[in-house]
Formats: C-alpha cells, structure tokens, sequence
C-alpha cells in the first residue's frame, strides 16, 4: 500500500480547482492529482501512490522501477486495472 | 540465488550482496519497516544470499496488517447499513474482522466497492447524492495526504454524504515502541522510501539522535535495498551513527511541503491502537474538529466494539520483529493466505503472506 508507481504526466488539466494529469503507466493511462508536485510538467515523470503524485523522478528510473514492478507482478494491485481510463482520441 | 538472477541488475547486486559479505564482522539485525520492502527482500532472497553477515526481521509497515479488529468490524457494520456505500483499498475488504470480513458484507447484500484512490470515493458521492459514501481510510503518512485532499475537496463540493472511517498510523511512534521493548535486538532501520518522500527524513533524524541507533532510507528495488544494508554495515562497523538517505531519487530532506501542509489541515495526531501490538500514544491521525461532518465515527452511530485475536497468532511477536513467520506453528499448516488466522497473512505486504508466497514454508516443515 505504500509503493508509488513511476508514471509519464502526458496532459494536464485544472478539474474543479485540482491541477489534474494523465499518467502513463506502461500501456495503462490513470488520471492523477498534481498539487503536490506543483514543479511537474508535461513529458516529466512522477511517482503516483493512490492518484496522486508525491514526487518528480528521473526518467531512466522511472522506466526501470515501472518494469521492476511489472515483473513482481504489484501493478495489478496498485493500478486496479478495471477503471482504467481509456485513452483519448 | 535463483529468484535474484532474475532480475535485471544481478550483477550490481551481487556485488554489493559481496561487498556486505566482506565488511560484516557479525551478523547485524537490521529491520526493514516496510512491508513493500519486506516483499522485495524475501521475493528475491536477499535475506538468505547475506548469509550470517546480516540478520533481516521485518516491521510493522503493512496497513492493511496494523488496522486494529474493532475498525474492521466497524467498516463491516456501515457497510450493512441499506444507506450506506463502502469504499476502501483492495487488500482491506480480504481482511477477516472478528467475525467476518467486507467481502462477506457484500456478498449479503451490502454495497461494498473497491477504489484505487479515494479521489474516486469523493467522485462516487458527487454522482450518487442518494448514498451516504464511507471511505475506509487507512495508512501510514504516504496515504495521509490523498485522504486529506479527498476530504479538502469535499469540502469545496459542499457534499453532505461523503466522509472517511480514519484508521490513520505513524510510523515513528511504533520504532520507539520497539527501541524501547527490552526485547528489541535491532541494531540499525531501513525506514520506509515513500513515507519518506511525503514526511521527509527530520523525524528519522531524531530517532537517530534519541536512540543512537543507524537509519538509512531506504528504496523498494533489489539493489536500493542491497545499497541501504550496506549503508547500515557500514555505519555500524565504522561506529557511526547517522541518518543516512539511499533513496534519494525521490526522497528529500524537508519531505513534500504541499502534501504534509494538506495534513496538517485536515488531520491532528491522536493516539491509536495497532492490531497485534496495542494501543500507542500519539501514533496516529484523526480528523480534526473542524472536519467533523466528513467523520464517519462521529457521523453514525458505531457501537462499541471489542475484538479478540485468534489466540493461535503470533502476529504481535512477527510485527515486532522478535519472531519470523516461519517461526510460527500455525504457519503454512493451519494459517494460509486462503485461511489467514491474523493479518500479515492477508495482505500482500504483510510478512506472512510473503514467506508463504515464496515458498519458505516448504521449509518450515
């Protein structure tokens, strides 16, 4: 319950006052809170634990820690693949 | 190892598992807090290809495993109420109350749904104003500021059936407890990468300062824990004592100032019971006064409710550190992740679960 997830922000948004991403997690795209990484952007890549982002990550990290994860096979726990979000056009 | 030549950085691995081989003059006992930890140690041996230089007990950071029988059993009621919606995180709905478990709730009828973030539960109450929308929020300070802003956002929305069954714990208050057990034998803590990342390092620092005793955060990935354990050795064969941060990719000082400013709005410290090791002062969260109407134990009337333990579970003694899993006699025999007898069976982080996953209870027999 305390593993966040490295994901790419690819769309911000404001929703209701809330800085909103879309995170890419390997082929799973999650909206995610932003407002407590107020320094990420578009392209950067954050670590996400319950939809919100809590820090910025390096790219390279990001990748290996996603296929880290995706090999123990915690993903599925984490991300709740049946709400995700389908991808926009 | 065969479960660690799996994985991608082996060699960096294995080097540092040499490298800690070599320095170690006596088996230090070292705990990892973290049951996400815990997981990645024992899924890829670690424990085992340090040999006798170094002996892992693992903490009490699994939520799913502290959240005390009487708040299950509480969850469990809302959720048999007609009027109420149920919300909460995977793990918790498999986790057996005194009685029963959510599950089971639902499956008598009750409206219980799994979420993965509490973002959804408040989204849930926007469009259903016909249900009162319970989230059952437990964690450790990772999780904390989600349920605040889940509550902050509410707020905004002026929703009136919406609220959070707090179950909320902190992680240092539980390290005191266990460096001041006269039974404690840990010599030096891996504290807990992403707790880290919302709270920052100063508290670590001060239980470095209070109890001499080594901390170095840590990350969740064979070689950031291999790297933390060396740290440790480090430290504690050179007679330093310090906080030390391997995670540092995504761990600063000072934590994450918006989400610690998000709890301190909504949440106070209170005093907390952990299932399997009591009740400890000031080692938990509960909303504040103001936020009251977003309350479910203030909101609905929740009986008094007492739970007994299994007497058969060694939990207690597991979470602590002072006894491993396979020391138990109930384990892998009358206590599986299929008929857990306690909590750190059930959830996948919890010690437990992650012996009997891989497979060291062939072992045990």
């Amino acid at each position: 319950m305390c593993l966040a997830i490295p994901g790419k922000v690819t769309q911000i948004e404001v929703k209701d006052g809330i800085r909103m991403g879309r995170v890419l997690f390997g082929g799973i795209a999650r909206q995610a809170c932003l407002d407590f990484v107020p320094e990420a952007k578009e392209g950067d890549y954050v670590m996400v634990h319950v939809g919100f982002a809590i820090s910025v990550v390096d790219q390279d990290e990001a990748e290996r820690t996603y296929a880290l994860l995706e090999s123990m096979g915690v993903l599925a726990d984490e991300l709740s693949p049946e709400e995700v979000v389908p991808p926009k056009a | 190892m065969k479960y660690l030549d799996e994985y991608r950085d082996a060699k960096i691995a294995h080097g540092l598992a040499a490298e800690i081989r070599r320095r170690s003059t006596k088996p230090w006992v070292l705990m990892e807090i973290c049951g996400g930890q815990t997981h990645t140690l024992v899924r890829y041996g670690i424990d085992d290809l340090l040999g006798n230089s170094v002996e892992l007990v693992h903490g009490p950071g699994c939520p799913v495993c502290v959240t005390p029988l009487e708040m299950i059993d509480r969850a469990i009621a809302l959720a048999r109420r007609p009027e109420v919606t149920l919300l909460s995180y995977g793990d918790m709905l498999r986790v057996p109350g005194s009685g029963s478990d959510l599950f089971h709730a639902k499956a008598e009828g009750g409206e219980v749904r799994v979420v993965y973030s509490p973002t959804d539960a408040v989204q849930l109450a926007r469009t259903r104003p016909d249900r009162k929308v319970v989230f059952f929020a437990i964690g450790f300070e990772t999780t904390a500021p989600a349920h605040a802003m889940a509550v902050l956002q509410a707020a905004k929305l002026g929703l009136k059936n919406f609220s959070l069954l707090v179950s909320h714990v902190l992680v240092p208050p539980a390290i005191r407890v266990l460096l001041a057990s006269p039974k404690n034998r840990v010599e030096g803590f891996i504290a807990p990468g992403h707790v880290c990342t919302v709270v920052g390092c100063q508290e670590y620092q001060e239980l470095v300062k209070e109890f001499h005793v080594p901390i170095v955060v840590g990350g969740f990935e064979p070689v950031d824990l291999l790297e933390a354990i060396n740290m440790l050795v480090a430290q504690l064969e050179e007679g330093r004592v310090g906080m030390e941060n391997q995670y540092t990719r995504s761990v600063q000082y000072q934590g994450n100032q918006p989400a610690r400013e998000a709890v301190a709005r909504v949440f106070e410290i209170s005093d907390r019971k952990w299932r399997g090791i009591g009740s400890i002062p000031l080692s938990g969260l509960r909303l504040k006064q103001e936020f009251a109407a977003f309350d479910a134990e203030r909101i609905f009337d929740l009986a008094e409710v007492r739970a007994e333990e299994p007497s058969e579970c060694i939990s207690a003694e597991v979470l602590l550190g002072h006894k491993k899993p396979t020391d138990c006699p109930a384990f892998g025999a009358r206590c599986s992740p299929e008929k857990p007898l306690g909590a750190p069976m059930v959830s996948t982080e919890g010690a437990c679960a992650a012996y009997y996953q891989y497979r060291r209870h062939v072992a045990a027999v």
